[in-house]
């Protein structure tokens, strides 16, 4: 692949139809630094986080309301015609302002001149992976994103981990929101009333961690993860009627004293004193700044951008970077662009179905696909918008992604979207999306085609388009 | 829209100009022994879905997650099935459920993806091992046409490697037409990779037909689809279905059943679906590890280390409960939380499919399970299969 190439569909998310490739590759990726807009006008008026926050609490609330009387709930068949309605009702405006989310988002990526950074937005968003695959948070994976992830991608991996940690999708996905000290005044005070018991739940600081930081081999042990759990007990969403003494985080999270698990900590053999929510922030920066966090997250970058078995060197020049710079990822992405190994003609990259995607509709320019379809499409190829299946985030393997069922349904998407697009161009805009990079059976197949649009679902299906 | 019966008929009478190779879409492979493995990922509850209300310690540590389990029937007065397994309760009652408890991989951690990482490759360390043991199973089955197939849009772990395997799952997308097809194949004919994927993609689509489904989020459906493309002789000989959403760290009761209706009533269609081959069908549900004994802070429970497994078919020598129940003691528990792993759940997957292809256990153990001290366990099926011989020629339908 030319460098040209390299730029556009490696580190970019595809050429647009009709722009000219970009002069200077390098500078290209560099000056994309400047230009990339946080908050640009699509996602503008979406609802934003404290919104969807209030939603889903005013939804359990009513859910809890709908449940009074009844013991315990094993099936939806018992529930009985109050709880259907809450149920629908929340889940039914969910359904709809994700679909109009999920659009947002294609249409930024579409549109963007921005690529590479956009790409580290969606890099990040699924390093630090939240799910519509737990139903209850799908009202808040939109916000997560645009607001913990999105402005944060050009700062520090200190700020975009507290960011992404302690948003109430995060909170919300891992359980984190029902956590308490079981020594808290709040648990105390049930435990003198004879409520039911509430106490620890490990989820969030273990895949803090395993996935957001050290790694599973970052050398923690099980006493470290329920440390660290007590630690971050206390960060719930704002706005609990029984947590008065609540700490607004701005974002529809909050800290409350009265949850937090009293006393000091140890994690990793080091001690915090923090009487409060300074506590988890503590430990999250240590987290941030440690070695084998460095090690996991230049392991990860390297992936993304050279092959699955990434290269060492690649691996150690991130990782120098990233501890010379204390994380600071614009000076990450620099050493990526700056690293030969990056830039290796093969292309060894299985793009994933959002990848794909994105690149047939910057290609095509196709922008009318109902907010419906474009989420549909997604699903259909493998890949739903916000919904891997696990914390872990979706795999960034050719393997996850090159099966067979998954490479018929490109096919498919690619003749649907060929024909929503009536560009007739098609040896032209060939050239242009892979400059200097184009296969003669590629060229040939697309001349030989029995119609334009024949044609341009030709080059959507092409090897070219299938790796990067 | 385009017939794909027709589609590699036509394709065929183009000869080489096109990869779509119908006589092997058609070869009977040369076994007739059929093996769905069901993956659940998330760590499904091994004291759910079998209760030890014999054992004194479960209800209080449970708690009220356990509400109302004492009066569930019980298997052979200790273990009780959660009531949510009907059709698995059933098999069990016709001698054709085993299932086996406080069972284990050799993996001691509690990270769902190094876990289940280990349990699809095989592998003692998370990621040391690259290739699937189901891909691996497939090297050790006769030569002949025995088509491995995964059913979702991709391959999971467990079935990658170097045999081909298909994938597949219903789709809402409308299909390409044949013309198209027939250029893409021609357009991926220099490209390895993506003509044996597309290969594999048709043949498989060729045999599920016209489903009418559009996702697989109706579980009977997907039970009855899962038949479809096993039953007869061009049927898949292996198959894994993933089951996701098992993970209950919160208001465990309400997931957890809503889980194992959807997977008890796959399984149900499924059997039911197989017919006369179920007789030739081995069913393995296995998870990657089980989740703590106590209820936790959130009506919930924790990763933990042992949990259940079962194993469903015409010829598993079911009716009973295979454990060494460690108790639940907390002077037994596995570092005080977790049940005790007696039993190694490599073990039992090796032993079931060494048994049910007629494969030398040690051999299956070694190429499935490598580098583990425990054996392959023998008796779980009923009488060792034979395997048999591939015939010649190919058949036609």
């Amino acid at each position: 692949m030319s460098e040209q190439s390299i730029a556009l569909n490696r580190f970019g998310l595809g050429a647009r139809g009709d722009d000219a490739p970009p002069e200077n590759p390098r500078r290209w990726l560099l000056g994309q630094f400047d230009r990339y807009d946080p908050n640009p006008a699509a996602l503008r008026d979406r609802p934003g986080s404290k919104a969807a926050a209030a939603d889903f609490l005013h939804y359990r609330l009513n859910l809890r309301g709908a449940l009074r009387g009844t013991d315990q709930v094993d099936s939806l068949e018992e529930a009985g015609e109050d709880l259907q309605q809450v149920l629908r009702g929340y889940f039914g405006k969910v359904r709809d302002k994700y679909f109009a989310d999920v659009a947002a988002r294609g249409q930024v990526a579409i549109d963007s001149d921005t690529p590479f950074v956009e790409r580290m937005v969606h890099f990040w968003s699924n390093h630090f992976a939240v799910s519509v695959a737990k139903r209850q948070v799908s009202g808040l994976v939109a916000p997560y994103e645009f607001e913990a992830i999105r402005p944060h991608v050009l700062g520090s991996f200190r700020e975009l981990l507290r960011a992404a940690a302690l948003h109430p999708g995060m909170l919300l996905y891992l359980d984190q929101d029902r956590s308490v000290g079981p020594n808290s005044l709040g648990a105390r005070f049930r435990a003198s009333r004879g409520m039911d018991e509430v106490g620890l739940n490990e989820n969030l600081a273990r895949e803090i961690l395993e996935l957001h930081t050290l790694g599973v081999d970052g050398g923690y042990t099980q006493a470290d993860v329920t440390e660290f759990a007590r630690a971050l007990t206390g960060y719930t969403f704002d706005g609990l009627p029984y947590l008065r003494d609540a700490q607004p985080l701005g974002n529809g999270a909050a800290f409350s004293l009265v949850v937090h698990e009293p006393g000091r900590r140890t994690i990793l053999g080091k001690t915090y004193r923090q009487r409060d929510g300074d506590q988890a922030l503590a430990v999250l920066d240590d987290l941030a700044r440690h070695p084998s966090t460095a090690r996991f997250v230049a392991t990860k970058l390297a992936r993304h951008f050279s092959a699955d078995d990434p290269p060492g060197t690649l691996v150690a020049r991130l990782e120098t970077a990233f501890r010379n710079s204390d994380g600071d990822l614009p000076t990450l992405y620099r050493t990526l662009i700056e690293a030969p190994e990056t830039w290796r003609p093969e292309r060894h990259k299985f793009r994933t179905p959002w990848e794909w995607s994105v690149g047939a509709l910057r290609a095509t320019g196709v922008r009318e696909l109902p907010a419906r379809i474009f989420t549909g499409i997604q699903s259909e190829l493998g890949q739903t918008t916000w919904g891997p299946p696990s914390p872990a985030g979706f795999a960034d393997t050719a393997a996850s992604w090159a099966a067979p069922d998954a490479l018929l349904r490109r096919i498919e998407v690619a003749e649907r979207i060929a024909t929503a697009s009536r560009r007739t161009d098609v040896p032209a805009l060939a050239r242009r999306l892979f400059p200097d990079a184009l296969n003669d059976t590629t060229a040939t197949a697309i001349a030989r085609a029995e119609s334009p649009n024949q044609g341009l679902a030709l080059l959507l299906a092409a090897p070219e388009m299938m790796r990067r | 829209m385009i017939d794909r019966r027709n589609l590699l008929l036509r394709s065929a009478a183009l000869g080489g100009a096109t990869l779509l190779m119908p006589t092997m879409a058609l070869a009977a492979a040369a076994t007739d022994k059929r093996l769905l493995f069901v993956l659940q990922r998330g760590a499904a509850d091994g004291l759910a879905t079998l209760a030890p209300v014999g054992d004194p310690d479960f209800l209080r540590r449970r708690d009220r997650l356990a509400d109302g389990v004492e009066d569930l029937p019980k298997l052979d007065g200790f273990f009780a099935l959660h009531p949510a397994f009907e059709n698995i309760g059933g098999l069990y009652r016709d001698g054709q459920a085993l299932f086996v408890h406080a069972v284990a991989t050799s993996y001691r951690e509690r990270s769902h993806f190094d876990a289940q990482n280990l349990l699809e490759s095989g592998g003692t360390e998370a990621y040391a091992v690259r290739d699937g043991w189901l891909n691996r199973l497939l090297g050790l089955l006769p030569d002949g046409g025995a088509r491995a197939l995964a059913l979702s849009p991709a391959v999971p772990l467990a079935l990658q490697g170097q045999h081909s395997v298909s994938s597949y799952a219903p789709s809402a997308l409308p299909e390409a037409t044949g013309n198209m097809m027939d250029r893409v194949a021609q357009l991926y004919r220099s490209d390895p990779q993506l003509s044996g994927l597309l290969d594999e993609a048709l043949r498989t689509r060729e045999m599920a037909g016209d489903t009418q489904l559009k996702n697989l989020r109706d579980a009977e459906k997907t039970g009855e689809l899962a038949a479809s493309l096993m039953r007869g002789p061009e049927g898949a000989r292996i198959m894994m279905v993933e089951s996701d959403g098992w993970d209950s760290h919160a208001g465990q009761r309400f997931q957890f059943n809503q889980q194992a209706t959807r997977l008890d009533a796959m399984l149900g269609a499924y059997r039911s679906g197989m017919g006369v081959d179920w007789n030739d069908t081995l069913v393995l549900v296995a998870t990657e590890f089980g989740r703590t004994v106590a209820r936790n802070g959130t009506d919930g429970t924790d990763h933990g280390t042992a949990g259940a497994a079962m194993l469903l078919g015409g010829s598993v020598a079911g009716g009973r409960v295979l454990a060494d129940w460690p108790g639940l003691a907390a002077k037994d528990l596995y570092e005080e939380r977790d049940l005790r792993p007696t039993r190694s759940l490599e073990a039992v997957l090796a032993g079931a499919v060494a048994a049910h292809f007629g494969i030398e256990p040690p051999l299956a153990m070694r190429t499935l399970f490598p580098d583990r001290d425990a054996q392959a366990e023998e008796g779980l099926l009923r009488s060792q299969s034979s395997i048999v011989r591939p015939q010649n020629g190919l058949r036609s339908s």
